[in-house]
């Protein structure tokens, strides 16, 4: 079980976890059926599909390697394909590092693997301030419990139902839909906005490159844009 | 691929997984990050949702649409609508994925 010797389960930020992340759940739910029913479709037995899902818990990296693997690509390259999809993970554990780094080695390791991008979205959302607080790590549990059911579920339940699911019913739109809204509420400044849109342009403008790196383009290009912005507005507001 | 390749290639996948989210997370002292990357990390999570949806928006298998009969565009308009309307995620999923599957079953676009 999870070494939390103090029950976050009974701290009310773990209630809260829970309940920020219920609403995103359904988005979650509709991606991680889809990847559930895509393992099964490109070819996994049922139970390599089951150890997938629970093992590799990143749905990104899984629909990325799935068409490597059936076109017998070498392992080594299946791999490299997954590390660069999760390139984004590791722009985000400096963020959890900030908040955790203070934790047993043994704590982090077991963080980490629930520690998939909306997790980190909406941690962010609650703790704007990147320092260690209380509450913290409840909050992170209720989150984490929340998007691993709400995946692992779905997916389990599409590796089961594949042969009955047909794939051109839209689902992942949901998903899609999910994330424009957690979007939305994160647009708190001009600069966020300034950030977002060069992530957009960047994301669109990049899209052909392979393997998702249009992903870390513009993650890129949002940080630097937001960095001019809040630069320059800081110190405009900062005149008499 | 056997059976065998594929079990090991998916453990290998599990380790790719945590290494790199827990790239920062797990060395046992902090690599000191410059200021300016600590500074501009706040603008990285709504980056990376944008940099997703953004190319489900407006890409049709990586061609902008050339119609406007394109059911994405009118459940994306529905939701946002919905969203800045209720403030609610999960009525702004149901919203815009009704409105998809009307004009796609519906209408038939």
């Amino acid at each position: 079980m999870a070494p939390t010797a103090e029950r976050p389960w009974r701290h009310p930020e773990f209630r809260q976890g829970v309940h920020d992340m219920a609403e995103v759940a359904l988005g979650v739910g509709a991606w991680g059926l889809i990847t559930g029913v895509t393992m099964v479709k490109a070819g996994l037995s049922v139970p390599l599909a089951l150890a997938m899902s629970l093992l590799v818990y990143a749905g990104s990296a899984q629909l990325t390697a799935l068409p490597l693997m059936a076109g017998g690509a070498p392992m080594w390259l299946v791999w490299a394909a997954a590390a660069c999809v999760n390139l984004r993970f590791v722009i985000f554990s400096a963020g959890w590092r900030s908040h955790f780094g203070h934790l047993s080695r043994a704590r982090r390791l077991w963080l980490t693997y629930f520690a998939v991008d909306l997790n980190y979205v909406v941690f962010a959302r609650r703790f704007p301030r990147r320092e260690p607080g209380p509450g913290q790590e409840p909050y992170f549990w209720g989150g984490a419990l929340v998007v691993w059911v709400g995946w692992q579920l779905p997916s389990v339940l599409g590796i089961v139902l594949a042969p009955y699911i047909p794939t051109g019913w839209g689902l992942g739109f949901a998903g899609t839909l999910a994330l424009l809204a957690i979007s939305c509420g994160m647009l708190t400044d001009r600069a966020t906005g300034l950030g977002a849109a060069a992530a957009g342009c960047a994301a669109v403008a990049a899209y052909a490159l392979p393997l998702k790196l249009n992903i870390v383009v513009a993650i890129a290009a949002a940080v630097s844009v937001g960095l001019l912005a809040d630069h320059r507005w800081a110190r405009g507001r900062s005149l008499p | 691929m056997t059976t065998w390749g594929a079990f090991w290639t998916i453990c290998g996948l599990a380790v790719v997984s945590v290494l790199t989210r827990g790239f920062l997370m797990l060395p046992k002292r902090e690599w000191p990050l410059p200021g300016w990357l600590h500074r501009g990390l706040r603008h990285a999570p709504l980056a990376a949702l944008v940099a997703v949806v953004a190319p489900e928006v407006v890409l049709r298998s990586g061609q902008l649409p050339t119609t406007w009969r394109d059911p994405q565009l009118f459940a994306v308009a529905a939701a946002l609508v919905w969203y800045y309307w209720r403030r609610s995620i999960l009525g702004t999923i149901v919203v815009g994925t009704a409105v998809l599957l009307g004009l796609r079953v519906g209408l038939g676009w």
